[in-house]
């Protein structure tokens, strides 16, 4: 029998159900694995943001008004907000064979994920300057830990998507493998919702 | 990234161009695929669930031995009153790392060990869905579990208890590295945790056998799931705990910081939120192997197979609504108070749903009482009466009374000792000849039982009673007129008797090597992990993937019932044609899972001593995450994956999966 038939056939464990191969649930191996993690990632940020929440109110001295620059937060949050429109747009021009236009927009998405990180770094250089450090009081300390971690998220992130235009560059991106910019979406939309209810829970809510 | 399995380029045809398609085969190239490679390279490379299964399983019982000294520790000090054989510096120190080692190090790994080993083979696939990841969990455990240990060598253990408290584990009240190893290394086996759900999930939902609805799964398959559930959700909590603590102890932040006005109850609640799902993680595997080794035993189906599977599942839900049963001295108020006993309380119910589905599994059976069987009935009477003290901390007046004494220590041993050791045994000796072809012995066998549940009994039966006369746990000593003298002796006296138990099973492991092969299907089981080509399995697993029809699939292929419900034996079906095992597909070995989990420690100990470690870890690291990513699942050279039974040059191929 060619190995055309062993394909459609699903319990290879080297093929790991990827699309093409009939798994229980329809669903390659590797996107469940990824919706499971970022069910797990749920638990991660919802730890962090009810310590933040709980010590919020409890903290003395600088206070989160007097520092946040809401006008500035909320231009770089509009980028990586965007940043899902562009994940969007690179993942139809893959799906589309368009490999060209894929990486330009893998690209942006990257850029405007960095800028976003940038300005994160801008900010809590001028958080510091102003006499919130890491150690000042509960609210600095579980603020730059829940949105350190939220950074920490974006540029693994970041470096994810520049990966996915390395390989689409030196042809390795094959039209099978597409799949894979469909599964970093979805890491990239997931770190960006997270970034919705920080920016409206830590910034936005007094 | 780690999570992306790339898929193995086994079809040339489809990429763009013949040329470019080689560099990404050729991955980093810093190693060569270890094809084919023998001795202990083998090992460090597999990615075969039952080799890494079996090496879960030799590390854990390793673990197991040193908690065991640990535990010989504190008896040996607690026998008689105000010994000075360790000071209480020391005692802190081992009685903390006892329960980390036997929570984190030993039972948890004992599910993985057994939940690897067994899933593909009880849902009929052949390995789990990202076998390098399983590699990189087993690794992680093992860099996690040493890192922790090295803590003895490098300035003294972690003496927080195993619940770790803050602000008492604070740099304030823990100077010393200790704790921060506790807090890293526990990280690190966190991740083999994490990454062992997601790859045992998306194993058993998507990769079962055809016609193998989620009702006909095994129970010990169905608990398994529910457990990396609940490890899914319970381990980023725990995550979040740790990363707080150890923010606070390296760069001194103000999680537990009481002086900045931090809630010391933070810190309990994120671990209890974490720990008392932890407590059906570390039971609801030996749950399942009973519900396997009673109708195997009893020669009966397991009675009530929808309720014990779903009693399971309510189990895994209302595991999350009980954490603050652990703190109601805490000062949480009547309303919290009460709400945790009442969801205390109703969380007894599925466990009774088991307890009374077991029970009648037995009842009217055929039972034969070989040594599993002993165990398994052991769980089922030992793990009611931790239940049943269980029940009584619901009762939040009582619990006050005895929060911190030995009658908690008393419980919690009924119910990890008595109900999931137990139950890992029956799993031992129940799954021995398909692991290793050959039974272990029953001799042997019957004195490591007897001695295991009469020394146990002695040991923790005795802690009831000093619990109410308020003896409180964790101290390393007490005075002659505390009344509390004869118990100790008789607990004490209890534990070396149980380590001889253990010692016994050890014993037994090794001489029983030489025993004469079993054949197939020892036991005369139902399930069908009982119905690979051999025992061992080979690499690919099955032959043929079973068709799955019902619960049972295997029993019922053996037996059908007439017309008075009595089972007869129904002929052997014709012997489907041999397969030619290189023509499974299968994945590759690698090098680099054990590459990426090594790094680990290193980031982590740079923590502790200096950024530059951390810098040479993070840089391993990402070359191992990259050198991951970019090597096919399945080597391109060795379309076959160049698994034991595979000779490299495969020239046909014949699909196996007809």
């Amino acid at each position: 029998m060619s190995s055309a038939v062993v394909e459609t056939h699903g319990h290879d464990a080297a093929d790991h159900g990827a699309h093409g191969h009939v798994t229980n649930t329809g669903q390659s191996n590797e996107k469940l694995g990824m919706w499971v993690f970022l069910g797990s990632e749920c638990l991660l940020f919802g730890g962090l943001i009810s310590t933040y929440l709980l010590y919020r109110s409890k903290s003395t001295g600088v206070k989160p008004k007097d520092v946040f620059d809401i006008p500035f937060t909320s231009v770089s949050s509009f980028v990586l907000l965007m940043s899902s429109l562009t994940m969007v747009l690179a993942l139809s021009a893959f799906q589309r064979r368009d490999q060209r236009l894929g990486r330009l927009w893998l690209t942006t998405t990257a850029i405007l994920g960095a800028m976003f990180v940038g300005g994160q770094v801008y900010e809590f250089r001028g958080f510091y300057k102003e006499g919130l450090g890491f150690t000042t009081n509960l609210f600095s300390s579980s603020f730059y830990v829940l949105t350190g971690f939220h950074g920490v998220h974006v540029t693994v992130g970041v470096i994810m998507l520049l990966s996915l235009v390395m390989m689409s560059r030196r042809g390795t991106l094959t039209p099978d493998k597409v799949e894979t910019v469909e599964i970093i979406g979805l890491y990239w939309h997931f770190v960006d919702i997270v970034w919705i209810l920080i920016f409206t829970i830590v910034y936005l809510i007094p | 990234m780690t999570m992306l399995e790339k898929r193995p380029s086994d079809v040339p045809a489809l990429t763009t161009g013949a040329g470019l398609a080689q560099i990404g085969n050729d991955g980093l190239g810093v190693f060569s695929r270890p094809i084919d490679k023998p001795g202990w390279r083998s090992w460090i490379t597999t990615v075969d669930h039952k080799k890494l299964g079996l090496m879960y399983g030799m590390v854990a019982i390793f673990f197991l031995c040193v908690g065991g000294i640990e535990a010989l520790l504190i008896r040996y000090q607690l026998a008689q009153p105000e010994q000075k054989f360790l000071t209480a510096d020391q005692y802190n120190r081992i009685f903390t790392m006892h329960g980390t080692t036997m929570v984190f190090l030993v039972v948890i790994p004992l599910g993985a060990a057994f939940a690897n080993y067994m899933i593909p083979l009880q849902i009929g696939a052949r390995d789990v869905a990202f076998p390098r990841l399983n590699a990189f969990g087993f690794w992680c455990f093992l860099a996690g579990g040493l890192f922790l240990y090295s803590s003895f060598f490098l300035g003294g253990g972690p003496d927080g208890g195993w619940y770790a408290y803050s602000p008492n584990t604070n740099v304030v009240f823990s100077p010393g590295h200790g704790m921060d190893f506790w807090a890293l290394g526990l990280q690190i086996v966190g991740i083999a945790s994490l990454t062992g759900a997601i790859n045992l999930i998306v194993t058993v939902l998507n990769m079962r056998a055809p016609g193998m609805k989620l009702m006909k799964m095994p129970v010990f398959t169905w608990m398994t799931l529910v457990v990396q559930f609940l490890l899914l959700f319970a381990i980023p909590v725990i995550t979040v705990a740790l990363f707080l603590l150890m923010f606070d102890r390296s760069f001194h932040a103000n999680f537990f910081n009481v002086s900045k006005g931090a809630d010391p109850l933070l810190w309990e609640n994120l671990f209890w939120l974490f720990g008392h799902p932890e407590v059906y993680i570390l039971i609801l595997p030996a749950f399942g192997i009973v519900s396997e080794t009673l109708p195997v035993f009893s020669k009966k189906p397991l009675f009530g197979y929808p309720f014990v599977v779903v009693s399971g599942v309510a189990i895994g839900f209302m595991g999350w609504g009980v954490w603050a049963h652990h703190m109601f001295t805490s000062g949480a108020g009547p309303v919290t108070v009460t709400a945790f006993s009442l969801s205390t309380m109703f969380i007894a119910v599925p466990t009774g749903v088991k307890i009374i589905n077991w029970i009648a599994t037995m009842w009217g059976g055929k039972i034969k009482f070989e040594v599993p069987m002993k165990f398994s009935v052991s769980l089922v009477s030992m793990f009611t009466i931790g239940g049943l003290s269980g029940v009584t901390h619901s009762v939040s007046p009582a619990d006050t009374q005895q929060t911190d004494t030995y009658y908690i220590v008393a419980h919690f041993h009924y119910v990890l000792f008595g109900g999931a050791m137990m139950g890992f045994f029956a799993g031992f000796y129940y799954w021995w000849p398909k692991i290793f072809g050959y039974k272990l012995g029953d001799k042997l066998g019957n004195w490591n039982f007897w001695t295991m549940l009469v020394g146990f009994n002695l040991t923790f039966g005795p802690m009831h009673i000093l619990g109410l006369q308020g003896m409180p746990r964790r101290q390393s000593s007490y005075f002659k007129n505390q009344g509390w003298d004869f118990w100790n002796m008789v607990s004490s006296i209890g534990s070396s008797i149980l380590g001889i138990g253990i010692l016994f099973f050890l014993i037994n492991v090794w001489v029983s090597r030489k025993n004469a092969k079993c054949g197939l299907d020892p036991w005369d089981a139902r399930t069908l992990e009982w119905m690979t080509p051999s025992s061992p399995p080979p690499a690919h697993n099955f032959d043929h993937i079973p068709e799955v029809t019902q619960l049972d699939e295997f029993f019922y292929r053996k037996y059908a019932t007439d017309e008075n419900h009595r089972l007869v034996r129904v002929p052997d079906a014709a012997p489907l044609p041999p397969v030619d095992p290189r023509s499974i597909h299968m994945p590759s070995p690698s090098y680099w899972p054990i590459v990426v989990a090594f790094a680990l420690p290193l980031v982590a100990a740079g923590v502790i001593y200096s950024f530059w470690i951390s810098g040479i870890g993070g840089l391993m690291l990402l070359t191992g995450i990259f050198g991951w990513g970019m090597e096919p699942s399945a080597d391109p050279d060795n379309p076959y994956g160049g698994h034991a039974d595979a000779p490299a040059a495969a020239s046909t191929s014949e699909t196996a999966n007809v």
